[in-house]
């Protein structure tokens, strides 16, 4: 078998039309079981009532964005690395979902900050930190298209989306390096002080949006492999 | 005889990282001392900047008291950012970043040679100047001495990071935006702790954090950014 198969955009854009779908399936699946333990199993909080419910949207797209930055990174580091134009281009397809989900992250933040904070918005270190990296997912976007040349788009982006990788720790542990308004994590891999319906509705919502966030990068990655090869026999073919 | 010449010779190609760096910052140095303006025109923006805030937000002693030394961090971060373009912009358009790749120098010593460059002419006058401006914010002067102090730390990494973010936009469409949107962003930690320090200090807590975590950041971006800046400038010379 040959592990470099899909590694060329040409193989990869059929499979990657192959795979969308079943990831929006998947994401639809797992996206309508993640609600109904949101909003009919899990309990109403003892302190915060209904309104906590918004935790299944606003900590799975806090960590999904974070999630994506790293991969988006790591196939920054690729493209680096190995010379792969697909990586680069993985990279870019990543990009625009990240920010929607740090977008979500923040905007939902800033409507559960309301009812239990008294505001939409502090400066706290891990709101502007989470701030600064939707400024490095714009970033990135207006670096990768700012160049006539595609390619040298993708080496800036991805020495860009490196640097950048150092946000990341910080966005994590802010809320224990500072003394935050924004609560500490109720999850850690040696238990949780939560509810387990709200944990398995939080958990399933997580997956659903990692599924959705697939399969938006694989419909992306085809538009940024016809553009790209658009002159190549195989895209004329297709026509 | 012939022989002596070929042995200079190779010692002349050899190239190292103390002789690249000392080149390029003197080079960049001397570019700067002979247009005087544009040096002065940084020092010139910050002090102007700085003394607009007193005039947009009211002259009232205790309140410019607590705002002076963020004012002042972000009237530095900004000079910085300005005087970025100057970094590698012109050497690039003239084609001399091209031969100083040809250079037997390491890449990494003349590039730091340049960020050190633009620091002494941006980071350094205004850590100078900084206790002037803060006497007119009526800042005390353990608070001055601290002010100054994490700009003389915080500066160098703005430097390093801005060149970075400007070598990335070598040859970009929309450059000036483009380089605020990537720069300043991550100028945001240093201006957090730099004017974290002087705050401190101010209301009667220890600036030492602040200021160890500037140097702590210093250190990482002196040994991490200049990898950095140099696959930046590769990128943009290929």
């Amino acid at each position: 078998m040959n592990w470099f198969y899909f590694s060329s955009p040409a193989t990869f854009y059929r499979l990657a039309g192959a795979m969308a779908p079943w990831f929006f399936a998947l994401a639809a699946i797992l996206a309508g079981i993640g609600l109904y333990f949101g909003f009919v199993v899990a309990p109403t909080d003892a302190q915060q009532g209904e309104v906590y419910r918004i935790i299944f949207i606003h900590v799975p797209a806090a960590w999904i964005s974070m999630f994506l930055y790293l991969v988006m990174a790591s196939y920054g580091a690729m493209s680096l690395t190995f010379n792969t134009r697909l990586a680069a281009m993985m990279a870019r397809a990543i990009a625009p979902t990240g920010a929607m989900f740090t977008f979500v992250a923040l905007w939902t933040g800033a409507f559960w900050g309301r009812p239990t904070w008294g505001t939409y918005w502090v400066w706290d270190a891990r709101i502007t930190s989470e701030l600064v990296l939707l400024f490095l997912y714009l970033g990135f976007i207006a670096l990768a298209n700012a160049f006539e040349d595609p390619r040298r788009g993708d080496r800036a982006g991805a020495i860009l989306s490196l640097i950048g990788v150092v946000n990341l720790p910080i966005i994590y542990f802010s809320v224990q390096w500072w003394n935050t308004l924004h609560q500490g994590s109720s999850v850690s891999l040696r238990g949780t002080s939560m509810h387990a319906a709200m944990l398995t509705g939080m958990m399933v919502m997580a997956l659903a949006f990692w599924m959705y966030s697939i399969a938006t990068s694989l419909v992306r990655v085809r538009a940024v492999i016809l553009e790209r090869e658009r002159r190549s026999a195989w895209v004329r073919q297709l026509r | 005889m012939s022989a002596a010449t070929h042995e200079s010779g190779a010692a002349l190609l050899a190239g190292s990282f103390g002789a690249g760096f000392a080149w390029a910052f003197a080079r960049d140095l001397t570019i700067a001392w002979r247009h005087p303006g544009e040096t002065l025109l940084v020092v010139a923006f910050f002090v102007l900047v700085a003394s607009l805030f007193p005039l947009g937000v009211g002259a009232e002693a205790q309140l410019l008291e607590r705002i002076g030394p963020g004012v002042i961090w972000v009237c530095a971060l900004l000079a910085a950012f300005l005087s970025l373009p100057a970094l590698f912009a012109s050497d690039h358009a003239d084609g001399s970043l091209e031969q100083m790749a040809l250079s037997p120098h390491p890449m990494a010593s003349w590039v730091s040679g340049k960020i050190a460059a633009h620091w002494a002419t941006s980071g350094l006058p205004l850590a100078v100047l900084s206790p002037l401006l803060g006497l007119q914010y009526g800042l005390d002067a353990d608070t001055l001495a601290v002010l100054a102090l994490a700009l003389l730390i915080g500066t160098p990494v703005l430097s390093l990071l801005g060149a970075a973010c400007t070598a990335l936009t070598l040859g970009a469409r929309g450059g000036g935006m483009l380089l605020a949107l990537l720069a300043l962003p991550l100028f945001v930690p240093v201006l957090i702790f730099g004017a974290g320090a002087a705050q401190a200090q101010a209301s009667g807590l220890s600036a030492l954090p602040h200021l160890s975590l500037l140097g702590a950041g210093l250190i990482v971006a002196a040994m991490s950014l200049p990898i950095a800046v140099c696959a930046a400038v590769r990128v943009a010379l290929d």
